[in-house]
């Protein structure tokens, strides 16, 4: 009973026009002046804005095809959704100008006002269910593959499943399946109690749709469902991978390691690096495919690998994903890219180093350099996996390739994620423009990644800041050698301090 | 006077329930309201179209076995289903105006019956009143989601991964159309006109539709197709008389 009131007495003040005031300011310029998800900044997005005149929102407490409660409203201001464009506001807004705002954005669509259409909000039960143990995952797995997960999600989740190239949203745009290993762009978030509450309510305005109706008709227990929620979950690292600025490459004494599946891989750490948008230099790219990349690196006395592993949906060039790289273009024709036609790009990486080990702090730009300052290279191309270029970058949209680079690739595509192998001698004949990699330095290192499906190339791809890379150097001989020579060392003057003191005792007690 | 015909028509109309039930399980035959009756006016007529039907893409089902053996040639979509000459089929034909305002007709208690079988919807085109169940069912032993683009309904989007599921809606506003589809088979399109009377018809392979039990008026009748857009008639009804509204569409 308090509750309800409390509830009344939110609503009741709630203020549509304060809360326009802070639309017009913060919100309009993604979804429209008129709430229609078509703002200025609409037309750079994947996916879009939301479009509030329908009322469709993905994520909420209730069944498919009811509206949101206020609370599940809020909980997308404050909080953001990730993996998109929407940021959380609720460091930004006060908790009455979040209230206020949400009130106005209700105010869009006749929905809200239409009083049959009451939220009636699941009771999700006791949470989380299903356990998280081998067996229950083992559980999980088996309903992910029967209740058809895999369709669009893939074998091994990754958002690469049959049908996952023919998907988009009600609106038409582009849409993937979630890549089911990176749980901290889920956009409803990445518990286990997200995923189930997802799977529960389904995404509306997208392919994902509700399970709640398998409870209901007793195809499914509840525990099950959970059980399905948890092998989703246990797909994800346990945390969001946090960013470090250096890779270790640590000696190793045995063989080089020059397939990307080489066991000697196993025991190296690995460093996930995100990418964002080449959003600086015209042809602008706004919906990179590839979020970021994982990397490992050794080497050995004489040469240095690279293994760099990252998630991608297809295996470019695919013509199975031209429509979806129709609808990329077609969703992105307003911003400032040239409009083009579809082609059959190949997926792309690049790996960039400084010419030579910078002294100071100066580094080369870190988009691919400059004219007068380039940059040094490797580059990979699905087109032809097994191989890799070196050569300068002098900009963003000029390459020269380099007629010795000494360097080598091996590559894998398995169920959604590349994983490549870049090999080559830490000695350079050629000083003056390809890189001679020495231990304990630390050399700057960037990272660029294209999907050619995604309708990525040239200065259309996903790029990163320069981080370092740094050679772990052979431990040096006196390392081991000096403790041992300072004991000895101390002992021996030790024994002659008491031996002198033993020999003064006899001569005093002779007097 | 008025009331009088509209109690004519609301029985009739209770008739073509009754009989639709006793038939309910030859379900996914497209929902057409009352059969022929001898109350109120008809309006009937032949849909054709000029031109070059464009090819129906095959389907791909080569991911979903237990779909592609229920075909002997493979299938394709259905965007455009021609009879002999010309004639065109699955197209909604409906009174668009010219129903006395503020007359309202009860929903059917029977639902009409959406199935998915062989990755296809049946029917392809078809229509249902406001407030009367659609009961859509799975008779695939695959995952199938249902989702409904709507806009003035609430659209929808669940799953059906088990044969012998099925899920009962209500659209509670009349559009036309509303958009159904299945996201894990790209081909799976169906579209459903939502009524508040139920003087609507699908077109047969032949191209003829009725329609009956109107009273007294002057209507807008339009006939709407997947591929070649709408088109309207003018059409008066003065008794129990049958009217004539043929369609002819460009293929373009």
């Amino acid at each position: 009973m308090i509750h309800a009131l409390l509830l009344v007495t939110a609503v009741m003040t709630q203020d549509t026009a304060a809360g326009k005031q802070v639309y017009t300011k913060w919100c309009a310029g993604c979804h429209g002046d008129n709430g229609a998800g078509d703002g200025q900044g609409a037309r750079h997005m994947i996916p879009p804005p939301r479009d509030f005149t329908g009322a469709i929102y993905q994520i909420r407490s209730t069944p498919s095809g009811q509206l949101p409660t206020d609370a599940d409203l809020l909980r997308s201001i404050d909080e953001g959704l990730f993996g998109t464009a929407m940021p959380g506001w609720k460091s930004r807004l006060s908790d009455r100008q979040r209230r206020d705002v949400l009130a106005y954005i209700k105010t869009f669509s006749t929905f809200f006002a239409d009083t049959t259409q009451r939220p009636q909000p699941i009771t999700f039960g006791n949470a989380p269910g299903g356990g998280s143990g081998a067996e229950a995952l083992k559980v999980g797995r088996q309903f992910y593959d029967s209740i058809g997960c895999r369709k669009c999600h893939g074998d091994l989740g990754r958002g690469d499943g049959p049908s996952a190239p023919t998907l988009k949203d009600d609106a038409g745009h582009p849409i993937f399946a979630a890549n089911l290993h990176e749980n901290w762009r889920f956009n409803g978030g990445g518990t286990v109690e997200d995923i189930y509450h997802r799977l529960r309510t389904g995404l509306d305005g997208t392919p994902m749709p509700s399970f709640s109706d398998l409870l209901e008709q007793k195809f499914l227990t509840d525990d099950q469902l959970w059980r399905v929620a948890q092998y989703v979950r246990s797909l994800s690292p346990r945390e969001a991978p946090v960013v470090r600025d250096v890779i270790h490459a640590p000696l190793l004494v045995k063989a080089l390691p020059h397939s990307p599946d080489d066991s000697a891989w196993t025991a190296v750490d690995v460093s996930w690096f995100p990418l964002v948008g080449q959003i600086i230099r015209k042809e602008r790219w706004f919906a990179p495919a590839v979020s970021g990349v994982w990397v490992k690196a050794v080497h050995t006395a004489d040469s240095i690998a690279l293994r760099v592993v990252w998630d991608d949906r297809s295996q470019s060039p695919d013509s199975v994903w031209l429509g979806h790289l129709g609808r990329v273009l077609n969703t992105l024709a307003g911003d400032d890219s040239a409009r083009e036609q579809p082609a059959l790009w190949p997926d792309q990486l690049a790996i960039q180093f400084p010419v030579s080990i910078p002294t100071g702090m100066e580094r080369p730009y870190f988009l691919m350099g400059s004219p007068s300052a380039p940059v040094y290279q490797w580059r990979w191309s699905s087109g032809s996996r097994s191989t890799a270029v070196a050569g300068l970058a002098r900009g963003i949209d000029r390459f020269d390739p380099l007629s010795s680079g000494g360097v080598a690739a091996q590559a894998v595509y398995d169920h959604g994620q590349w994983r490549v192998v870049f090999t080559r001698g830490l000695a350079s004949a050629d000083t003056a423009s390809q890189l001679p990699f020495r231990t304990g330095r630390a050399i700057p290192v960037a990272f660029f990644a294209w999907d050619g499906s995604n309708g990525e190339h040239g200065t259309r791809m996903g790029i990163s800041t320069w981080y370092f890379l740094a050679l772990d150097e052979p431990v040096p001989a006196r390392v081991f050698i000096s403790p041992v020579l300072a004991m000895v060392l101390t002992l021996g003057l030790g024994m002659l301090v008491v031996w002198r003191a033993q020999q003064k005792t006899s001569y005093r007690r002779q007097q | 006077m008025n009331g009088r015909i509209f109690s004519v028509v609301g029985g009739m109309f209770l008739l073509t329930v009754c009989s639709k039930g006793s038939q309910s399980n030859v379900q996914a035959a497209p929902a057409s309201p009352p059969a022929v009756s001898a109350a109120g006016g008809t309006i009937t007529g032949k849909i054709k179209f000029t031109g070059v039907a464009p090819k129906n893409p095959a389907i791909d089902m080569s991911e979903e076995a237990s779909c592609k053996a229920k075909y002997p040639s493979p299938p394709t979509e259905e965007n455009v289903v021609a009879g002999p000459a010309n004639a065109l089929a699955n197209v909604f034909v409906y009174v668009k105006s010219g129903v006395p305002a503020g007359q309202t007709f009860p929903a059917p208690a029977t639902p009409v019956v959406l199935d998915q079988n062989g990755c296809r919807y049946h029917p392809h085109v078809f229509g249902i009143m406001v407030g009367q169940g659609l009961e859509i069912q799975n008779s695939d032993p695959l995952l199938h989601n249902i989702k409904a683009i709507a806009k003035a309904n609430r659209p929808f989007n669940v799953s059906q991964p088990s044969a012998g599921m099925k899920t009962t809606r209500t659209f509670s506003a009349p559009e036309v159309m509303v958009n159904l589809e299945c996201n894990v088979h790209g081909w799976m399109k169906a579209f459903l006109g939502v009524r508040p009377d139920p003087f609507f018809a699908v077109s047969k392979q032949d191209g003829s539709f009725t329609i009956t039990g109107l009273p007294p008026g002057t209507y807008t009748i339009e006939a709407w197709h997947e591929k070649f857009g709408t088109q309207t008639a003018t059409v008066t009804i003065a008794g129990t008389e049958t009217k004539p509204a043929n369609f002819t569409f460009a293929a373009h």
